[in-house]
Formats: structure tokens, sequence, C-alpha cells
């Protein structure tokens, strides 16, 4: 029998490595270096994979776009615990002009306002006035603005063209994402 | 050493470093650890990915008054059991109660309080 030959080795490990890739999309609660693997609970606890598997995929975060499951009606969370209240939904877009070299900012209040109330933002984290918000990258990085979801439980700052989809002459730089495809334009 | 040689080296490295890279949380899992190893329980994860399929931002973020700060909050078990954090829904009717201690107190010891879980990104606007 011919021996295998080490790109043959190395090709099958590639592809076991592979494989890894898509077994980690959700780690284990064992696995996941954050619980202990000796709770006597831990088997009670819902596994992410099981729960996120089923839902809208993305590519970065909880590998959920939570957006379209939130709009596709594929998840219905409550909007409050006094009665079958829902936030009142907005549909302003608000574009950030102060942004060069990057393309403009385009903020849609519509999947926002699907997910939270406007108390959640303003005023204490943004003030409703066009241009009085000093937002830039650095505040966003240390967890101020956007940067107190978006980076922590929203989709995470690498996802540079999500926000900077809007060149200054209007024209959209990327295909929309799911957390602005519908906005209203 | 040829290249071919070179490329199946970082092959074989490939192979091995990017299973090994991949150990980590679930994205926007929260650890609070405030006070609870002090007094000899395990540190609390809180896992965003289960509570924002049931409920929205604002239930917690708003109603609540949890801010949304990662150690920001000063929960106690005194205050849970009243009603207030947690335990405005881990009553025991809409979700388990406080005394399933290990349910929440599940964490492995010496975690900080933070935001946990990787990004895992396919990198800027790669989607």
């Amino acid at each position: 029998m011919k021996p295998l030959s080490a790109t043959g080795i190395t090709i099958g490990m590639l592809l076991l490595a592979m494989l890894s890739l898509g077994a980690d999309k959700w780690k284990s609660l064992k696995d996941d270096d954050l619980h202990d693997p000796s709770n006597p609970s831990i088997d009670v606890l819902q596994e992410p994979a099981e729960a996120l598997s089923v839902l809208p995929p993305d590519t970065s975060g909880n590998k959920v776009n939570w957006v379209a499951a939130l709009q596709s009606g594929e998840i219905n969370p409550r909007g409050s615990l006094q009665g079958d209240l829902k936030p009142e939904v907005l549909e302003l877009d608000v574009v950030m002009t102060t942004t060069l070299p990057l393309p403009n900012v385009i903020f849609p209040h519509k999947p926002h306002t699907e997910w939270m109330a406007c108390e959640t933002c303003h005023e204490e984290l943004f003030v409703s006035q066009i241009g009085a918000n000093p937002i830039n990258m650095g505040r966003i990085l240390e967890g101020e603005y956007c940067g107190r979801c978006h980076g922590a439980v929203s989709f995470p700052l690498t996802e540079c063209n999500r926000c900077h989809s809007v060149k200054p002459e209007g024209s959209p730089t990327a295909p929309p994402s799911g957390a602005t495809r519908d906005r209203e334009q | 050493m040829n290249a071919y040689s070179r490329c199946n080296r970082l092959l074989l490295t490939a192979a091995v470093i990017v299973p090994a890279a991949l150990a980590w949380a679930e994205y926007a899992d929260v650890v609070i650890n405030n006070g609870a190893e002090a007094v000899g329980v395990s540190p609390v994860i809180f896992p965003h990915w289960f509570h924002r399929i049931r409920f929205q931002c604002s239930v917690c973020h708003v109603e609540l008054g949890i801010q949304m700060k990662a150690g920001g909050n000063d929960i106690t078990m005194d205050k849970i059991v009243s009603g207030e954090y947690c335990g405005a829904c881990h009553d025991g009717v809409l979700a388990w109660s406080a005394e399933n201690c290990d349910l929440c107190h599940s964490g492995r010891s010496g975690l900080e309080t933070g935001i946990r879980g990787g990004h895992r990104t396919a990198g800027p606007g790669i989607y």
C-alpha cells in the first residue's frame, strides 16, 4: 500500500480543522471557559447551539442576525413585563456626516426601536438633537454612545460597513446588512 | 527548505492553530462577580442570547433599571428575593426561583466581572 504523503496528511488535518470550525460555531457551555463544567446543574442550562442554530445566520457576534430574527417573527420577545406592550417603532434615519475619510453613517431608528424603547438611549446616552452628540470611534470603543451595545451585545465594531454605509453623495458602499436592509430611504 | 515544504508547514500550522484559537464564551455573556466569590459562591454567568430571545432590551434596561455596564449594578440576593433586578422574573413563576443557586452561579472560580465572548467576526464589513 502506498504510504500517505505529507501533503495528504496535511490536507486531512485541514479538513478536520474546517469541520471543527463548523462544530465550534457555538461553544458548549462545558467548553466555553466561563461555565464550571463540574457545576451539578450545567446540564439543565440550554446550550447556545440549540437555540441559535435555528435562527437567521450572521457572520459575527452570536452568528445570529437578530434583526432578521425579530422581523421575520422567528422570535417574539416580550416588550414589557406590564402586559403586551411593544416599543413604538420609529422609521427615521439619521445620517452622520462628520465621518470622513470613511463613508457617512446612517443610523436607522427602525431596527433599534423594534428592539427597545426610546428611553434606552434617550436622553442619557444620546441627546435627541442632530449634531448635539460628540460621537467618535474613540468614545464608541470605550463603550459610550453606539459602543454601549455594539461591540458588547449587538454586532461588533469590526463590521465597519454596516454603519459607515453611505458615501457623501448618497450611494451605498456595500450591500445592506440585516441591521439596515429594511431601512426607509 | 523548498517552497513545497514551506507550504506544507504553513498548512499544518494553520490546521493546528485555527481550532485551538476558538475556545471562547458566547458573545455578550456577562460575568457578574462583584461579591459572589467573596461570600463563597461561584460567579454568575448571564447569557444575553438566551434572554434576548424572550425579552426586548428595554424590559431589563428601562423597566427594571439594569444599567448597561457590566458590574455597574448593585445586585444582591436580598434585592432579587424582593423582586428587584433578576428577581422581577426569577420568582419561581415566570422563571426559576432564586433557590436554584447553581443555575445562575455557574461560573468558574476566579472570573472577573465583565462582558465576555469573542466577536467571531469575519472582518470589516464582510457579510
